[in-house]
């Protein structure tokens, strides 16, 4: 009996359908006041003046915040930030410490007032003057003064640079083509948010949304100058994160201003300020050539990525699904980088693999037209049998079996090859199809299990869950490991006193903590047998551990159920209230994308033998397929069905893991249709400012998605095999649909979004 | 206010409920502001009775100072054009003097403790704020609370009643209608408005025929999705949302549809049975 | 948002003296358009009259006049209440499948009638303070017109503003020849001809209509029409759902026999008012209903059109959108 893998219902689903759910504004604080940013309207250049004597006056205004006045934190510095467990800034830019302006919406002010309708008001009165300077907006123009990066991820970003031109030219077949991708914001529904409490100088409690209580206390404690112990961020929900919450510096500001008034402080940014404050997907340009021999076999892949950054390291890593999919005798993946004045890119859901599988994919696609083979076939035909670059195995690989089973579970056997050859009305209908994958990370972590004589067991660790179902994955992996029901467990995640885990961030969760919440569990389990064993009341005393069974909230000997103890039982008669087990896990490979900050205080387990970096490639696959109608006279798009077949390891909970799969879907279907963050180059403003003209889908975008799972463990990423499910199901998507549409109307769409002027 | 002063203590079944909702320690509750809450909240939710919470002495219970700004609302000083008003929510009679300003949505989330309503964008343009306003749905973030005097307002607190989950909440965590759950409570004040609206015969932009006379109308999927695009989920759990609402709509179930490809996913995870 | 007085009312008459006595203020009714204006600090009124309980929000039959046999929609309506009155239902169907492809249901259960009229532009450079626009700041240049401007206007447009309308039910209205009835100060009715009641941008982008300070919607009129039979309303946007128009079309015809009788043809997304297109109304008028006499209606209508930069497309959308709005209404009007 086991309930990891079944379809439990989350367990904080009541909560959440009942409003009680607190995010993080919602933690109001006696005598708060509320702070409101204001941002720059120019793209680059310097303050020169700020006239705050209207807004200090207006009425209820307690302070108003300027680099002027703001207290002095500290400055940047790379590596003492590292040291201090911040493995991930947002942006290079300390608030409120000069007067230069770095993009269009810059936060270069903070009013405080004690009411948010008042401190909002109070923006407006400002007098701001700037010296502008000319400002870097065209990406295009932009890209020869950029760079070329060395590094991705702590590897060669540049993978052999040039060498694949004559290899391409004598290819028998050949294909290049330039594809391209837009801006895109995250938008999750709720806005960033924190609240911040002080104690005295030297201590703080934030309330902040975020994908990681341990990063945001790392920045927080670094920048203010304060010992981690004595900052306490707490997040207990978070409404949406996709990569775009944890490591942005509201919480700083509103930790300034609290230390300037006096009060509890609440700044939530404005939806128009996450178009321009909290990240983004980077535009992309992506060069793609193909050579292949007679056969169809790949003789070489060329992806040339072409992006921007601004105030960070981080760029659109288009190329990583490249040096991942497919067998060539060689593959060249390249990046050139510039740098503008827009608001800083930032990860986003699946960064690399989602605008970067829309390039290759769409190659795939149009390689596999020029030599009439179904783009599936070609596909197969060309599947690597291990990493392409690494060399090693893949810890599990099961992609073709994503393709067979997409391929009989969505009908691909009824495709045309010929475009335009399906019709329903006025609709021309198009099948497509698209590879997915995205790397399968794993980190070290950490979690405390608590159980009360009375059974109510506390599973506790820093965790998040950004509505990727980590309460619920890790209360199944509790009552499981501990054979009791579900409805026993509390889970205590996103609250930076718990022990440390990682960020949600390159779908690693479950893979870190589920093993960190198992050790723990069995470390409990087995003190409390050897309470048992030894217990001359119990009748299991002096039975050796292999004859005992569990399951009930009991021990009891394999074979004779009525041989048996209860935890309960064990726990009164040896005059304990409650027990305790605390460990880290941590694997030996270093998979994964950080670790945290310090480690839970107890002895850490062995290192995992098998899960090792260096035998084998870790990566989750999948296939996506699209069938699409296109209304010929408009251009207009609907998907009409979906069908994703993913490869990520074990499956811990039926219901959550498919959510989690068509939420990705979705995610890239509002990339491939309608999602574009638009710059007026004169004033390098965002032109989408809001979700009105800012488009995401909406219900009546989003059809039925089949969603099928191999459901095989990864022997290797960790005991149970399950590896991260929250960023595949975007990848391949905007390419499958860009396919489908081709499909249906024979035209070929290598610009991101497909809005209906393209295709007209 | 007269009349949510009638218990100054917690009674039997509001303990009981306590203990039942939040199997929390009572002390982590001074330390930790969010089982306070909730557990104000979770009382709201058996119907008003948080209203009668928030006059009682909380010293009591919580060996904590009453947070009177958040609860009984601002000091008059820092009120600007200040408008009386009263109205119902979610059957409970409430006063405030609020700031002409203040929208019906922040009165909630700022001055009531009712933060099951949430704020997406505070512009109409994603339906997180949705409430009902004399049973329709609106948004909460484009109504000034000035302008609710005398009405009746539900949120996302006052749909379940004595601590039974209403159909479409029930239907929400079935069906996984849901990811982040930030949108959630205006897509489930939408949903339950939209079903009214449907025993209204009321139509849509994608309804076939609207010359057609009224009376009940069973929705088909696209008639739901089309009715419920007001309410934006980023998190993607459409496909979910509309199985909940039709589940509900139709009253009949609605197959749950994850599936695996063969024998796999088995598990080998002992419990040492 | 501005710190504003917030003034209830009850009756018409002090309402309209409010705003003749203070023309900083304005009026109040749904609030979705002028809230989410006040919160962008586009719109700056320092008093709100809420007139959201005067009475003009009745439906009903017109028993006199010249309007007799049609109908009077309250100018304080609900946009939804419009929408799915049975009467408005069988009888301007056009009407109902306006208003339903705008916005969302909460958003038409608050916006009235009279606010959808004078709901004002989504145009991006009007809604942020950072950026010049005649219509925001009269004087101050259109940032639109060398800008992002792909979903802006196509006809009428002046150097000064080239911003859209962003109604869909205004569409249907202006199709359906209806009148806009308004109440001044003074305590007297006038009434405005729908195609007068909104403006062309000209040098005064500032003006969205022709309502006087003080003026009210009372009702909007819709003469009796032989429509109902072959009308639909057509919107193409960049989303199934929840979005404005990169061209909508309202069509409506009259036959007799193959013959066209009547044809009504109007445009939304295209121009700073709803926009009557005419010149296809008058080619199809004594025609016989066929294809290629649609694409005839739609390229004497869009030929006049003067696209922008960015939105070239909307004329040939804007071509195709007409035939096939007109095709759905000879079909009967129905989704099928």
């Amino acid at each position: 009996m086991t309930v990891i893998g079944k379809p439990v219902d989350r367990v904080d689903g009541r909560l959440k359908v009942t409003g009680v759910a607190t995010y993080a504004a919602e933690f109001n604080q006696p005598n708060m006041a509320y702070a409101f940013p204001v941002r720059s309207t120019i793209a680059k250049g310097t303050v020169t003046a700020f006239d705050t004597a209207a807004a200090e006056k207006s009425a209820g205004v307690i302070a108003v915040l300027t680099h002027k006045n703001a207290s002095r934190i500290k400055a940047l510095n790379p590596g003492e930030q590292m040291k201090a467990g911040i493995i991930f800034l947002g942006e290079d830019l300390v608030p409120l410490q000069d007067n230069k302006v770095h993009y269009f919406g810059q936060f270069i002010a903070l009013v405080v007032a004690e009411t948010y309708e008042q401190a909002r008001h109070a923006t407006v009165l400002l007098k701001i003057t700037y010296a502008s300077e000319k400002h870097a907006i065209d990406l295009k123009s932009e890209l020869q003064k950029g760079f070329k990066p060395t590094k991705l991820f702590g590897e060669e970003a540049q993978i052999n640079p040039g060498k694949t031109a004559d290899l391409i030219a004598a290819s028998p077949h050949k294909i290049e083509h330039t594809y391209t991708t837009s801006t895109e914001n995250h938008h999750p529904m709720e806005p960033h948010a924190a609240i911040a409490v002080w104690e005295g100088t030297d201590k703080l409690t934030l309330y902040d949304a975020t994908q990681g209580v341990g990063v945001t206390r790392a920045i927080a404690a670094y920048f203010l100058n304060l010992k981690p112990e004595n900052v306490r961020v707490i997040s207990p929900y978070v409404g949406g994160g996709f990569g775009c919450k944890g490591a942005w510096f509201h919480i700083v500001l509103a930790a300034m201003a609290g230390q300037v008034t006096k009060r509890p402080i609440k700044l939530v940014i404005t939806r128009q300020m996450m178009q321009t404050n909290v990240g983004r997907r980077g535009a992309t340009i992506q060069k793609i050539a193909l050579g292949t021999d007679h056969n169809g076999k790949l003789t070489a892949i060329r992806h040339h990525n072409e992006t921007y950054t601004n105030l960070a390291q981080f760029f659109e890593p288009s190329g990583l699904q490249t040096a991942v999919l497919y067998e060539a005798p060689l593959r060249e993946i390249t990046y050139q980088v510039a740098r503008l004045n827009i608001g800083t890119p930032t990860f986003m859901r699946a960064p690399g693999e989602a605008p970067g599988t829309f390039a290759l994919e769409s190659a795939m696609d149009e390689m596999a037209f020029e030599m009439k083979i179904d783009p599936l076939e070609f596909r197969v035909l060309n599947h690597a049998a291990a990493d392409p670059i690494k060399k090693h195995p893949f810890s599990c690989d099961n992609l073709l079996e994503c393709y067979s089973t997409g391929a009989e579970k969505f009908g691909w056997s009824n495709r045309r090859m010929q475009p335009r050859q399906t019709r329903n009305g006025k609709y021309l209908v198009g099948y497509g199809m698209a590879t997915a994958t995205y790397p399968a990370g794993r980190s070290s972590a950490s979690a405390r299990v608590q159980m009360t004589v009375k059974g109510e067991i506390k599973v506790m660790t820093a965790a998040a869950d950004i509505g990727t179902g980590t309460y619920t994955v890790l209360a199944q992996t509790a009552a499981d490991v501990l054979g009791v029901s579900v409805d026993r467990i509390t889970v205590k995640i996103g609250d930076s006193s718990l022990p440390p885990a990682p960020i949600a961030g390159g779908s690693q969760t479950t893979a870190s903590v589920h093993p960190a919440v198992l050790a723990a569990c069995e470390m409990l389990r087995e003190d409390l047998m050897k309470l048992a064993v030894a217990d001359a009341k119990s009748k299991l005393n002096g039975r050796k551990a292999e004859e005992i069974a569990f399951a009930n909230a009991k021990f009891f000997v394999k074979g004779d159920a009525s041989m048996s103890d209860s935890y309960e039982g064990i726990m009164r008669r040896n005059g304990k209230v409650m027990m305790e087990a605390c460990t880290t896990v941590t694997p030996a490979s270093g998979v994964g994308l950080g670790t945290p900050v310090a480690p839970c205080m107890p002895v850490p387990t062995a290192p995992e033998e098998n899960s090792d970096a260096k035998k084998y490639s870790f990566h989750s696959f999948g296939a996506q397929f699209a069938e699409v109608w296109v209304d010929e006279d408009f251009g207009t798009i609907r998907v009409r069905r979906m069908t994703s077949v993913q490869d990520v390891g074990r499956i811990m909970n039926e219901k959550t893991a498919r959510s989690q799969i068509i939420g990705g879907v979705i995610f890239g279907l509002g990339a491939a249709l309608m999602e574009a963050t638009e710059y007026d180059h004169r004033w390098a403003n965002p032109v989408t400012r809001s979700l009105a003209d800012y488009h995401v889908p909406v219900n009546l975008d989003v059809p039925e998605i089949d969603v099928h799972f191999i459901g095989k463990p990864d022997p290797h990423i960790s005991p149970i095999g399950a590896r991260g499910i929250g960023e595949i199901g975007i990848t391949g998507v905007s390419a499958a649909i860009a396919n489908a549409v081709f499909n249906a109307t024979g035209k070929r769409i290598r610009s991101l979004p497909l809005t209906m002027d393209k295709l007209l | 206010m007269e009349d949510e002063i009638k218990n100054p203590g917690l009674t039997d079944e509001e303990t009981k409920l306590f203990e039942t909702l939040m199997p929390e320690d009572l002390n982590e509750i001074s330390a930790f502001g969010v089982q306070r809450r909730h557990f104000l909240k979770l009382l709201a939710l058996t119907g008003g009775g948080m209203f009668l919470f928030q006059m009682m002495d909380r010293h009591q219970i919580f060996a904590h100072p009453p947070n009177e700004a958040a609860l009984n609302g601002m000091k008059a000083v820092s009120i600007e054009n200040g408008v009386n008003v009263a109205f119902k929510i979610n059957g409970a009679r409430r006063s405030l003097e609020v700031d002409s300003r203040m929208t019906l949505l922040d009165a909630l989330r700022e001055r009531l403790e009712l933060t099951g309503s949430k704020k997406g964008c505070d512009h109409g343009q994603c339906g997180a704020c949705t409430v009902l306003v004399d049973g329709r749905r609106v948004l909460s973030c484009l109504t000034l609370a000035a302008t609710c005097e005398g009405k009746s307002v539900t949120t996302i607190e006052g749909l379940a009643k004595r601590g039974e989950l209403h159909p479409v909440q029930a239907a929400f965590i079935k069906h996984d209608g849901f990811q982040c759950g930030y949108c959630t409570p205006g897509q489930i004040c939408s949903a339950v408005a939209l079903m009214a609206e449907a025993t209204n015969g009321e139509v849509s932009y994608v309804t076939a025929d609207v010359r057609t006379k009224g009376g009940s109308v069973q929705l088909s999927d696209d008639e739901i999705r089309e009715r419920m695009s007001g309410n934006i989920c980023r998190c993607g759990a459409y496909p979910n949302i509309i199985a909940a609402i039709r589940e509900v709509h139709s009253g009949k179930e609605v197959a749950q549809t994850w599936q695996f490809t063969g024998e796999n996913n088995e598990q080998t995870f002992s419990t040492g049975e | 948002m501005r710190p504003f007085k917030f003034s209830p009312t009850n009756d018409i008459n002090s309402a309209a003296q409010m705003l003749m006595a203070n023309t900083n203020a304005k009026f109040l009714a749904g609030g979705t358009n002028i809230l989410d204006l006040m919160k962008e600090d586009v719109e700056r009124p320092d008093e709100l009259v809420d007139i959201t309980r005067l009475k003009f929000t009745q439906i009903k039959p017109i028993s006199e006049g010249t309007n007799k046999g049609g109908i009077s929609i309250g100018g304080l309506s609900k946009n939804s209440d419009t929408a799915n009155d049975p009467e408005i239902r069988q009888n301007f169907p056009l009407l109902t499948q306006a208003i339903l492809a705008g916005a969302s249901a909460q958003i038409r259960n608050m916006a009235t009638n009279g606010g959808n009229l004078n709901q004002r532009t989504r145009c991006s450079y009007f809604y942020d303070t950072a950026m010049p626009c005649n219509k925001r700041e009269p004087g101050t240049g259109c940032g639109a017109r060398e800008g992002i401007n792909r979903m802006h206007a196509v006809f009428g447009w002046s150097e000064d503003c080239v911003a859209v309308n962003p109604s869909d039910m205004c569409v249907a209205l202006v199709a359906l020849d209806a009148v806009v009835k308004v109440q001044g100060a003074d305590g007297k009715e006038r009434s405005i001809p729908f195609a007068d009641y909104h403006r062309l941008p000209g040098d005064t982008p500032q003006k969205d209509n022709n309502l006087a300070q003080g003026e009210l919607i009372t009702a909007i009129e819709i003469p009796k029409n032989n429509f109902s039979g072959k009308s639909y309303y057509l919107k193409v946007r960049d989303r199934a759902s929840y979005a404005f128009a990169l061209v909508s079309v309202a069509a409506a015809l009259e036959m007799d026999g193959n013959q066209i009788k009547g044809a009504r043809i109007a445009m939304g997304g295209v121009a700073h008012k709803p926009w009557r297109a005419m010149e296809a109304e008058k080619f199809l008028t004594g025609k016989s209903a066929n294809e290629a006499n649609f694409k005839q209606a739609a390229e004497n209508e869009m030929q006049n059109a003067k696209p922008l930069e960015h939105n070239k497309f909307k004329v040939e959308l804007g071509r195709r959108a007409i035939v096939r709005a007109l095709t759905q209404a000879m079909n009967g009007g129905t989704n099928q």
